[in-house]
């Protein structure tokens, strides 16, 4: 307290800097709020395109062509979510819930549309948009978008998985799961590249592999109406036993229980898989040379074995494709469809003109973009004739059966949570005892179904 | 208010070292000035409470109800039952188990490792400001970056440590490995802040009461056990008590070395996980709200054994 003049003058000369401050940084405020929400733009009303991060690209140039197209009407502006599908649900929600009308149009996962409509986030399609939407759509991916028979979300596009084989190790592409275990196990003993690689990780690609085998074996996990269906028959026993079976047999990979979709592809251009079930972008990677690719996969020798002599005989040589195998013999596999819907959000200003601009970034042009440049395949079925889809998708017939005989994950609001109850209880897929797992899972789901409880 | 409030301001100064200024009744200028102080605190305390008492309220508030995000027009209020849900939970004590072998292991290591590079510092002579500079390196990396290197090196094909391991193995992937290596990533990362804490105790340890134990004839360990810990008291509650609070909220490690995988998930994990996957408000509420119960326990469990050593606890009637 010895000198209170001079740290009383210091303060006051202070007060004044920070009164400028002050004053300059309210005015800058100011000028903010004003940029932010008193500037309507003079032109067409904005409407809000949220999209994954991944063919962000795609999207945006779709964005730019549609505003072009509108003559006016309308100008969509792309913005670009996470990279994981957890994170731009968890975004969007938090955008839906606190009531944001700047969402206008989202790119949203085929696994949401029921939680999205029941939570009221999104808007449900007129029926002239609906009718629009249907026509000349694959059914699969349409499902996709319906809930409580009513259209959701329109099929932007969808992905679907095929078996990916070594047509030097299996000359006799597997039909059945029983077949290609069997055939693995074979190689195996012969010291071959005998792998089938699959998803058995921890997280959705788990619950997709099993909503497959379930499904092919004539099983569903839950109906519309949320009754648990999953313990009803053997399906779901039969289906826990084949990634058992695949998990544990001679030559399976060691890491299944924590590989996903890129894993298994590494696995195989280094010639260490027979099989894959993947998606088609194993395809457009392999013939990718490297660092983005695997360009061609390992050499391989005489035998087929990864070798690294130029032998000139890479993996991609004997790299072929077959329809995904089935559980029942002579009845084809029902594989779980993936793929990106286009819906509209409730909280948006715009509806009417977002409904439009929905037909519009989904038009087959900007469909051919996304398969071409973004490798995921239409959802429209005329697309799968065009010559240029056809010379990027060579596996294109049998990814058209894929799709053809679709089914699509669980249709309940609650999906999220059943998902992560599946993968819990189903990883390790080595340390499945069928039974045990199965009557478990028919408790947990009938809680995950009705909310109750905790996800692990 | 401002009467009040000013008498009461009065009332903690008197226990400044201040020896005649107690009684007096204050000068107008001092009451002014008092009054001003408490105008300055006004913004800051108001801030506290809206940032910290608010969202607590309001958490114990959404734990109390059944609100799900998916299913808005089912919101009630509930009571108890998503406490109930979540103690009758598997999942909680599975994940309550995994927090609580991750704390006590790495808590301990850290105590014995900060003591250690405390006595270190405290006793180097040449290049102390380096020494202390570089012992504090890990505290100051961001833990998520620390942990992402982590993940890399014991990522298979690609890590030099899962490289020293034998062919095939991935440790992240298993139960008890990837538990080890998340408590090597938090140990790794916190004992520097452990050793400072306790580097601060140490300080409080006269050199000539060390010296005559010497001269006594107490051995190196004598003198740390007999001597320096009972000393360091205060600070080792301190720095137990903050690494223990810590570690029990552990989440950042997990989530980028396992993300809860393979019976990994600590209750901060399974807390997010029903918050922000699951939507479910209610008993996402409850968990974090069980988590800061848990917290405060501890808390009074520290200040019960240390007892008199707790700080604000003075025993001597110094006041």
């Amino acid at each position: 307290m010895g000198q209170p003049l001079g740290r009383r003058r210091q303060g006051r000369q202070g007060r004044g800097r920070f009164r400028t401050f002050a004053i300059g940084g309210a005015a800058l405020l100011a000028a903010a709020t004003i940029a932010g929400c008193g500037s309507a733009p003079a032109g067409p009303p904005v409407l809000n395109f949220y999209t994954p991060a991944d063919g962000a690209k795609q999207y945006a140039a779709a964005a730019a062509a549609c505003t072009q197209q509108s003559g006016g009407r309308y100008s969509i502006v792309q913005q670009t979510l996470p990279k994981s599908a957890d994170d731009q649900r968890l975004q969007l929600a938090r955008r839906l819930v606190a009531g944001d009308p700047s969402v206008d149009i989202m790119g949203i996962d085929v696994t949401w549309t029921a939680e999205f409509a029941e939570a009221g986030w999104l808007e449900k399609f007129p029926a002239d948009q609906a009718a629009k939407v249907k026509e000349g759509t694959l059914a699969g991916p349409l499902d996709t978008g319906t809930w409580q028979g009513e259209l959701w979300a329109a099929p932007l596009n969808t992905n679907t998985q095929i078996l990916w084989y070594r047509k030097d190790l299996a000359p006799n592409p597997p039909a059945t799961w029983d077949d290609m275990i069997a055939q693995s196990e074979a190689l195996a003993a012969k010291g071959l590249p005998a792998a089938i690689e699959v998803q058995g990780a921890q997280y959705e690609g788990i619950t997709v592999w099993f909503n497959t085998l379930l499904t092919s074996a004539g099983g569903q996990v839950v109906n519309e109406n949320g009754d648990v269906l999953i313990d009803k028959g053997d399906a779901a026993v039969k289906a826990a036993t084949i990634m058992q079976r695949v998990a544990t047999a001679k030559g399976a990979d060691p890491s299944l229980s924590v590989n996903k979709e890129n894993d298994g592809r590494l696995a195989m251009e280094a010639g260490e898989a027979a099989f894959q079930l993947n998606y088609p972008f194993v395809y457009a990677s392999i013939n990718t040379p490297p660092p983005d690719g695997g360009g061609g996969g390992t050499f391989i020798d005489a035998q087929g074995k990864a070798t690294s002599q130029d032998t000139g005989r890479r993996v991609i040589d004997e790299f072929a494709w077959a329809p995904y195998p089935s559980v029942i013999p002579g009845k084809p596999a029902t594989v779980t469809i993936g793929g990106l819907n286009l819906g509209v959000s409730s909280t948006s200003l715009h509806k009417d003109l977002a409904f439009d601009a929905v037909q519009c970034l989904r038009d087959r042009d900007n469909q051919l973009v996304n398969a071409v440049d973004g490798g995921v395949p239409p959802t429209l079925e005329a697309l799968y004739s065009d010559p240029a889809f056809q010379e990027k998708y060579p596996a294109w017939q049998a990814i058209k059966e894929s799709l053809d005989n679709a089914s699509v994950r669980p249709k309940t609001p609650a999906y999220q949570s059943i998902s992560i109850v599946l993968s819990d209880a189903l990883n390790p897929p080595g340390d499945i005892d069928p039974p045990v797992v199965v009557a478990g899972l028919a408790e947990q789901i009938r809680k995950a179904e009705n909310s109750e409880g905790l996800v692990p | 208010m401002t009467l009040d409030s000013g008498a009461l301001a009065a009332a903690t100064t008197k226990q400044e070292p201040s020896h005649r200024a107690g009684k007096q009744p204050l000068s107008e200028g001092k009451k002014a000035e008092r009054r001003l102080g408490l105008w300055l605190c006004a913004p800051a305390a108001i801030i506290m409470v809206a940032v910290t008492a608010y969202p607590i309220i309001y958490a114990i508030w959404l734990s109390l109800q059944r609100y799900d995000l998916r299913f808005p027009a089912e919101r009630e209020f509930a009571g108890l039952s998503n406490y109930g849900a979540v103690l009758t939970s598997a999942y909680w004590w599975q994940a309550f188990l995994i927090t609580v072998i991750i704390t006590v292991v790495s808590v301990a290591i850290e105590f014995v490792l900060g003591l250690a590079l405390a006595l270190v510092m405290h006793r180097t002579i040449v290049g102390r400001g380096l020494t202390r500079t570089v012992v504090l390196i890990p505290y100051g990396i961001v833990t998520v970056v620390a942990a992402f290197s982590w993940q890399f090196a014991w990522t298979p094909d690609k890590g030099y440590l899962a490289a020293m391991l034998s062919e095939g193995s991935a440790p992240l992937t298993g139960q008890a490995s990837a538990i080890a290596i998340i408590i090597l990533a938090e140990v790794w990362k916190t004992t520097p802040f452990m050793a400072l804490l306790l580097m601060a105790g140490l300080a409080l340890v006269p050199d000539d009461l060390l010296k005559a134990a010497q001269v006594d004839g107490a051995g190196a360990w004598q003198r740390l056990t007999q001597i320096i810990l009972p000393m360091m008291k205060p600070a080792i509650l301190v720095a137990l008590l903050f690494r223990t609070l810590d570690a029990f909220r552990v989440f950042d490690n997990i989530y980028i070395l396992t993300q809860g995988s393979n019976g990994t998930g600590s209750v901060s994990m399974l807390g997010y996980d029903n918050l922000f996957k699951a939507f479910n408000l209610g008993i996402g509420s409850a968990i974090s709200v069980l988590i800061f119960v848990a917290v405060a326990l501890i808390a009074l469990l520290f200040i019960k054994i240390f007892g008199a050593a707790a700080p604000g606890s003075e025993p001597t009637g110094k006041r």
